[in-house]
C-alpha cells in the first residue's frame, strides 16, 4: 500500500480569470490529522471542494492510492471512500438520530412488497456507531434536534465512518461551538485518527486545529505556504503563518492598550 | 474577579457533567406528548364526550348514525391522507377538490355517453388523475415555484375544464344513470357496493342493530368508502413509518438539501406524492360516482381545505417534514362526527364552520407548541 492515501501535485482551479489554488502540493497519510488552516479567501473552500469531488483540477494529478483519478462528482468520492462532512451536516432536525444516521441509505428486511426499513437493526447500529466513538444516544429515535451542534457534528461524522469513509474530509466542525463542544468534536476527530482513517480537518482556528494535528498545510491567497509536521513548528509560528505576523502583532498591540484603558478604569473606581 | 471564577465554574462543571443525563432523561408522558397524532386523538375523544352528552340520546350512537358519521369521516379520510402525506413531504395541493369533480366526470362520461364498461371508464380516470398528479408534481418539482401557487392553478384550470368538457360532451353538469352501467361490473364494486351484509343481517337478527319494520337491518353493510379509508390508512401508516420510502419522505419534507445531499431522490419522491394525492381524490371521486349513480361538476369544492385542515389537526406541519397518515384520521374523524353530530343535536348548522375554524386555529397553535419541544436543543 502506498504512503499516502491522497495526494495532490501542483493542483491548480481556475475560474475563468481567477486563480482560486495554485500549485498546491499536499499529502494525506491513513490514521493522521491533517489541518488545513487559512483565514477568509484563503482558498480552503475550493481545496475541500476540489478534495471532494465538487469541483475537477484545471491542472495538476489528484492521487488516490497512488494512482491518478479524475472525481467527477461528490458521489463519485464517496464511492472511493472520500467522505466529507460539510457546515450544514445534511441531517434532517425534525427526524430521529437512527432515521439521520441511515438517511438515503436505509437496511431494509423482509420481501417483495413486504420490504421495509429494519428499524431495530438500525436503532442498533446507530447507537453503537456513535459509542464507538465515544456519543453515547440512550434514545435512539429522539429528534435531533434535541442535540446539541456539537452532538450533531459528530452524528455526521459517525454516519461518514459507519458507511466506509477512508478519508474524512471535515469542514470547520468547531466553527459555532462551544469550549466543551469543540473538545467533544475534537475528541472523536481523534477516535475517527485511531481507527486508522486519515482526517482532514480544515479551520481557521489554529487553538482547535494545533493540538489535534499531525500536519499542517497552509493556505494563504490560494497558495500553499508549505506542508508541516507538529514536531517541526510552534503553535506561534503557525498562527503567524496563517495570517501574516505583522497584523497580528498590529492586534496584539491593540488589545494590550484596551486592557491597561479597563485597568485605569478599575483603579479610577 | 479571580477570587470568584473558580466559585462560578464549580457549579457549571457540575451542570456540564450532568447536562447529558438531563438532555436525554425524557420521560414517557413528553415522549407522548410530542407524538403528532395526539392533538386529534384527544380532540376526538373530547369530540365524542360532548356529543354523548349533548346528543346521546338522539341515535346518533346507535348503529346507522354511527355509520352516518363514519362516511362523512371516510370521504374526507382518503384525500386528508393524501394531502398529509404531501404535506410530510413538504408541499401542498389545492387542487384536490377539483381533482374529484374532474375525476368523476372522467367515470361518469365515458361510462354514460361513450359506451365505455365502467371497469375501463375507471382505469382511464386514474390513469388520467395519476398523469395530472404527475404533472403537478413535476412542474413544483422543475421551476421550484412554492406548490400553493403551482396547485392553485390548477384548482382552476381542473374545475373549469370540468365544467367545460362535461357540458360539450354532455351538454349538462350532471351526468347521471352510471348505476345501470355500473350494474354486474367487476371493479365497480370495488367502490361502490358495501361488504359485510351477512353480519349486520345476523347483528338485527340477534337484536343488536335496530331493523325497519318490513324486517331489513337499518345498517345493510360497510360501504367501500369506509373500507377504502381503513386500507389507505393502514397501507400508509405503514408505508411512511416503516419503510425506506417513508423514511424519503420525512427527510424530504424535514430538508429537501439535506436529503438530497445524502442521496434521497427527493424530485421522485415529491412527484409520486403529488400522484398519490390525485390518486386519493379519484377513489374518492370514484365511491361518489358509484354510490350516487352520478358525477356533478362542481362535486369536490372546497374540499382541499377540508382536507387539508384534517391533516393539520391530525398533527402535520405546515413547513414539512412531521406528521401522521393516524392523525390525519382522527382529524377526519372529528370533522364527521361533529359536522353530523350537529344536526343530530339539533343545534343550527351554520355552526359547523364557526367551530372548523376555531379547531383549525387550535391545531395550529399545539403543533407549533409541539415542533418546538421536538426541535430545539435545551
Amino acid at each position: 500500500m502506498a504512503e499516502f492515501i491522497l495526494e495532490l501535485q501542483n493542483v491548480s482551479r481556475y475560474f475563468g480569470s481567477v486563480i482560486a489554488l495554485k500549485d498546491i502540493n499536499m499529502q494525506v497519510k491513513m490514521g493522521e490529522v491533517h489541518c488545513l488552516l487559512g483565514d477568509n479567501g484563503a482558498g480552503k473552500s475550493t481545496l475541500i471542494k476540489t478534495l471532494s469531488g465538487v469541483h475537477q483540477p484545471s491542472e495538476g494529478v489528484y492521487l488516490y492510492e497512488a494512482r491518478p483519478v479524475r472525481l467527477n462528482s461528490p458521489r463519485d468520492a464517496l464511492d472511493h471512500g472520500i467522505a466529507t462532512v460539510y457546515q450544514d451536516l445534511a441531517l434532517v432536525p425534525l427526524m430521529s438520530v437512527t432515521r439521520n444516521f441511515f438517511m438515503g441509505r436505509e437496511i431494509t428486511k423482509g420481501w417483495g412488497p413486504f420490504k421495509r426499513f429494519d428499524l431495530d437493526n438500525a436503532n442498533r447500529i446507530a447507537q453503537q456507531g456513535l459509542a464507538d466513538i465515544g456519543i453515547h444516544v440512550r434514545d435512539p429515535e429522539q429528534a435531533i434536534g434535541t442535540m446539541s451542534g456539537g452532538e450533531r457534528q459528530c452524528l455526521a461524522i459517525a454516519r461518514a465512518i459507519h458507511f466506509g469513509a477512508k478519508v474524512l474530509i471535515l469542514d470547520e466542525p468547531t466553527a459555532a461551538l462551544g469550549v466543551k463542544q469543540c473538545a467533544n468534536v475534537l475528541k472523536v476527530v481523534a477516535k475517527a485518527r485511531a481507527r486508522g482513517l486519515a482526517v482532514i480537518l480544515i479551520t481557521h482556528n489554529v487553538h482547535h486545529a494545533y493540538p489535534i494535528a499531525d500536519r499542517f498545510t497552509l493556505l494563504n491567497r490560494g497558495r500553499s505556504l508549505g506542508t508541516y509536521l507538529k514536531s517541526d513548528v510552534t503553535r506561534e509560528e503557525v498562527l503567524g503563518m496563517m495570517a501574516g505576523g505583522a497584523e497580528l502583532e498590529e492586534l496584539e498591540a491593540e488589545l494590550s492598550e484596551f486592557s491597561r484603558a479597563d485597568q485605569n478604569k478599575v483603579a479610577n473606581a | 474577579m479571580s477570587v470568584t471564577t473558580p466559585s462560578a465554574a464549580a457549579p457549571a462543571k457540575a451542570a456540564s457533567e450532568n447536562h447529558d443525563e438531563r438532555l436525554r432523561q425524557v420521560s414517557r408522558l413528553k415522549r407522548l406528548l410530542s407524538r403528532p397524532e395526539l392533538g386529534s386523538i384527544s380532540g376526538a375523544i373530547l369530540v365524542f364526550l360532548f356529543f354523548a352528552i349533548v346528543a346521546g340520546d338522539s341515535g346518533m350512537f346507535a348503529a346507522d348514525g354511527v355509520l352516518n358519521w363514519t362516511t362523512v369521516s371516510a370521504q374526507l379520510g382518503i384525500i386528508g391522507i393524501g394531502a398529509c402525506m404531501l404535506m410530510i413531504g413538504g408541499e401542498f395541493d389545492l387542487s384536490i377538490g377539483s381533482m374529484i369533480g374532474f375525476a368523476g366526470m372522467m367515470i361518469a362520461i365515458p361510462a354514460v355517453y361513450w359506451d365505455w364498461p365502467v371497469w375501463l371508464a375507471l382505469m382511464f380516470a386514474f390513469s388520467g388523475a395519476l398523469a395530472i398528479g404527475f404533472t403537478n408534481g413535476f412542474i413544483v418539482v422543475k421551476t421550484g415555484l412554492p406548490s400553493f401557487i403551482v396547485s392553485l392553478a390548477f384548482l382552476f384550470i381542473l374545475r373549469g375544464l370540468t365544467i367545460a368538457l362535461s357540458i360539450l360532451f354532455t351538454n349538462r353538469t350532471i351526468v347521471g344513470g352510471v348505476h345501470d352501467r355500473a350494474e354486474g361490473d367487476w371493479l365497480a364494486a370495488a367502490f361502490g357496493g358495501e361488504i359485510g351484509g351477512w353480519l349486520f343481517a345476523w347483528l338485527a337478527n340477534i337484536g343488536l342493530i335496530g331493523t325497519y319494520p318490513n324486517g331489513d337491518p337499518l345498517v345493510s353493510g360497510i360501504p367501500m368508502v369506509i373500507v377504502w379509508w381503513m386500507l389507505l390508512a393502514i397501507v400508509c401508516s405503514w408505508v411512511l413509518m416503516r419503510t425506506k420510502y417513508g423514511n424519503w419522505i420525512f427527510a424530504t419534507g424535514g430538508d429537501a438539501k439535506a436529503a438530497k445531499n445524502v442521496g434521497v431522490p427527493t424530485d421522485r419522491v415529491k412527484i409520486s406524492l403529488f400522484m398519490f394525492t390525485a390518486f386519493c381524490a379519484t377513489v374518492l371521486a370514484a365511491c361518489q360516482v358509484l354510490e350516487f349513480g352520478s358525477a356533478a361538476a362542481d362535486r369536490g369544492l372546497l374540499k382541499e381545505f377540508e382536507a387539508i385542515i384534517a391533516a393539520v389537526i391530525g398533527g402535520a406541519l405546515l413547513t414539512g417534514g412531521y406528521g401522521s397518515v393516524v392523525g390525519a384520521c382522527f382529524g377526519a374523524l372529528i370533522f364527521g362526527v361533529v359536522q353530523m353530530g350537529i344536526n343530530f343535536a339539533g343545534f343550527n348548522s351554520d355552526w359547523f364552520r364557526v367551530f372548523l375554524g376555531a379547531m383549525l386555529l387550535v391545531a395550529v397553535l399545539f403543533n407549533n407548541y409541539i415542533r418546538k419541544r421536538v426541535t430545539e436543543a435545551h
